[in-house]
């Protein structure tokens, strides 16, 4: 009822997160070149979804040390959709990484599935638990909490 | 590896055999020859360094200052040389006004905790500039709110130099007891003009502290010539180990601080009653101290004043116009602050393109830069910016080093176009 075209969620395009992460995996891997890479990453910054410039406010910043991200949640169906925004490219495109493996999953399937991981694996981000530079690290740690979250009230 | 890249133009310094002295320039990162340009952040440490903390660590240590030792009386000799050497590095006038801390960010809570609560009283001001780190603006605030001192902040002009004019006015009452601000702007890379300032305050009553973490680097530095009260450096900015730094102050104005750190090393007698403190430096410096990174500072100082001073100003002088120069050549680039007088700091924007995109494609291709905000938030606001990159040079760095980011940077700027 609420999926218009102007729905600024991220709409899964796998059917699980762990899929989603093989499908980026292989797309990722067809480039040798670091910035075509980073070309195809901030492609997929750039196409998503337009995020609500209302949301831009405190409430929903990710606090990150160098560039700033938001991200909104909504539960839809027992389904977490994030929708997502960050003023640096490179990182609107991890963001968009991240929005491709979680958003519309199940809660228990997010936090079953480590995206960070994946991204560390990918070399595309360094040590998490040390590294305060793109906050991506405080993002996936938001996306789990809010998970957890609907988890716990979803018994 | 491209030997264009690390082979200096004739320059006074030189280089090449200053780099040779520094094992980790030879370091690959990513497939690329590391292009070092963050030393403004921390600087890497030259071999003299690095080996005369492992003699210590192979051949002489031991605690310091008690032992009744051979091996500890070594080590106190090794350990407080680093004394000697911090006091001719600052032109300071006796060694006892030398206070090891472990970097400048601890030297300014000292200040603020013992002078700040012993000297200023409730209604005094404390004045800094807009162009400070974090370090020199929280232990103020922290300051302010717990003793009821006034925070005042002198502008910075659209040029990124210190406006004289309303700092001078902000002295007028005489309510400002101590100014405590920059020597050079690790963002803007601005020198302050100590003199003027130093002047100014002390006609209205107020005692001056320079934060010269990066100024020592860059420039010879007198105290007695600059007429300050109190200097503060950190040792990993200068070629040195982390965890050791220096606030030198007047001895007059140390002997009536209290101590910020209780414990040992610092009294002279205890007794459940009461303790009575050692004296200065010793009643700031509590509890064992970095004693291998002491050892690895006064290497550092040797190593750096070996250069001499004139050669340094001039290499990286000469690197700053060559990075000014090169940087105004490509369409949309920005540098921040164009003070008459800078030192080696170049902070600059690149249009339509995030300072983290501009780091993180230039980190492919081996160079560090550091973008954000550089722990000085209030400074970037005042430049309605959310972020920059910067380059910071140092004695190792050279001109190939500064062509090779322009040509990257040209790179970046047609992969955002």
């Amino acid at each position: 009822m609420c999926l218009s075209m102007t729905d600024p969620f991220v709409q899964p395009q796998e059917d699980t997160a762990a899929s989603a992460m093989a499908a980026l995996a292989e797309e990722f891997a067809f480039f040798d070149d670091w910035m075509d890479r980073y070309g195809m990453v901030i492609d997929w910054g750039r196409k998503l979804p337009p995020y609500p410039a209302e949301w831009q406010d405190a409430a929903h910043k990710v606090e990150g040390c160098q560039s700033q991200v938001w991200l909104a949640s909504e539960l839809r169906d027992g389904r977490l959709y994030l929708a997502a925004a960050s003023d640096a490219a490179i990182v609107a495109g991890l963001v968009a990484m991240l929005l491709r493996i979680y958003s519309g999953r199940r809660p228990d399937e997010v936090l079953a599935a480590d995206a960070a991981r994946f991204l560390k694996e990918l070399d595309l981000i360094g040590n998490l638990s040390a590294n305060r530079g793109n906050g991506i690290a405080a993002m996936v740690a938001r996306i789990r909490a809010l998970a957890a979250r609907a988890a716990a009230e979803a018994l | 590896m491209n030997d264009a890249r690390i082979l200096d133009r004739p320059a006074a310094l030189d280089v090449a055999a200053i780099r040779a002295q520094f094992p980790i320039l030879r370091e690959q990162v990513r497939g690329k020859p590391l292009v070092f340009l963050d030393s403004a952040a921390s600087a890497q440490k030259p071999r003299a360094v690095i080996e005369a903390m492992v003699h210590a660590m192979e051949h002489q240590y031991a605690n310091i200052h008690r032992g009744l030792h051979w091996m500890s009386e070594r080590t106190t000799e090794a350990y407080e040389a680093a004394r000697d050497a911090a006091q001719a590095l600052l032109g300071a006038k006796e060694r006892e006004e030398i206070v090891f801390v472990r970097n400048t960010t601890e030297g300014i809570n000292l200040l603020a905790h013992s002078y700040g609560r012993a000297v200023l009283k409730p209604g005094d001001a404390v004045l800094i500039s807009a162009m400070e780190h974090h370090s020199n603006i929280v232990p103020w605030q922290m300051l302010r709110d717990s003793h009821g001192i006034e925070l005042r902040i002198a502008p910075v002009t659209d040029a990124g130099e210190l406006d004289m004019e309303a700092f001078a006015t902000l002295l007028d009452d005489g309510r400002v007891k101590l100014v405590a601000i920059t020597h050079m702007s690790n963002v803007l890379g601005t020198y302050t003009p100590v003199e003027r300032i130093v002047a100014l305050a002390h006609e209205a009553g107020a005692k001056v502290m320079l934060d010269g973490s990066q100024a020592v680097v860059h420039r010879k530095v007198d105290v007695q010539a600059l007429g300050c009260d109190f200097y503060v450096f950190t040792g990993h900015k200068l070629y040195g180990p982390t965890g050791i730094g220096v606030l030198w102050g007047r001895r007059e104005l140390l002997e009536a601080m209290p101590p910020f750190l209780g414990g040992g090393d610092m009294i002279s007698t205890v007794s459940f009653e009461r303790s009575e403190w050692a004296k200065v430096p010793h009643k700031f410096e509590a509890g064992t101290p970095a004693i291998l990174e002491g050892v690895g500072l006064k290497a550092a100082i040797d190593w750096t004043v070996a250069l001499g001073w004139d050669r340094v100003a001039a290499h990286e002088q000469a690197l700053t116009d060559h990075a000014l120069a090169r940087l105004s050549e490509i369409e949309g680039v920005r540098v921040l602050g164009q003070a008459q007088d800078r030192g080696g700091v170049v902070s600059f924007t690149l249009d339509g393109v995030h300072a983290h995109d501009v780091a993180t494609i230039l980190d492919r291709q081996g160079i560090a830069v550091r973008a954000g905000q550089h722990c000085a938030e209030p400074l970037m606001r005042r430049f309605g910016l959310d972020s920059t990159a910067r380059a910071s040079f140092a004695a190792y760095t050279t001109m190939a080093e500064i062509d090779y980011l322009a040509e990257q940077l040209a790179r970046v700027r047609a992969f955002f176009r």
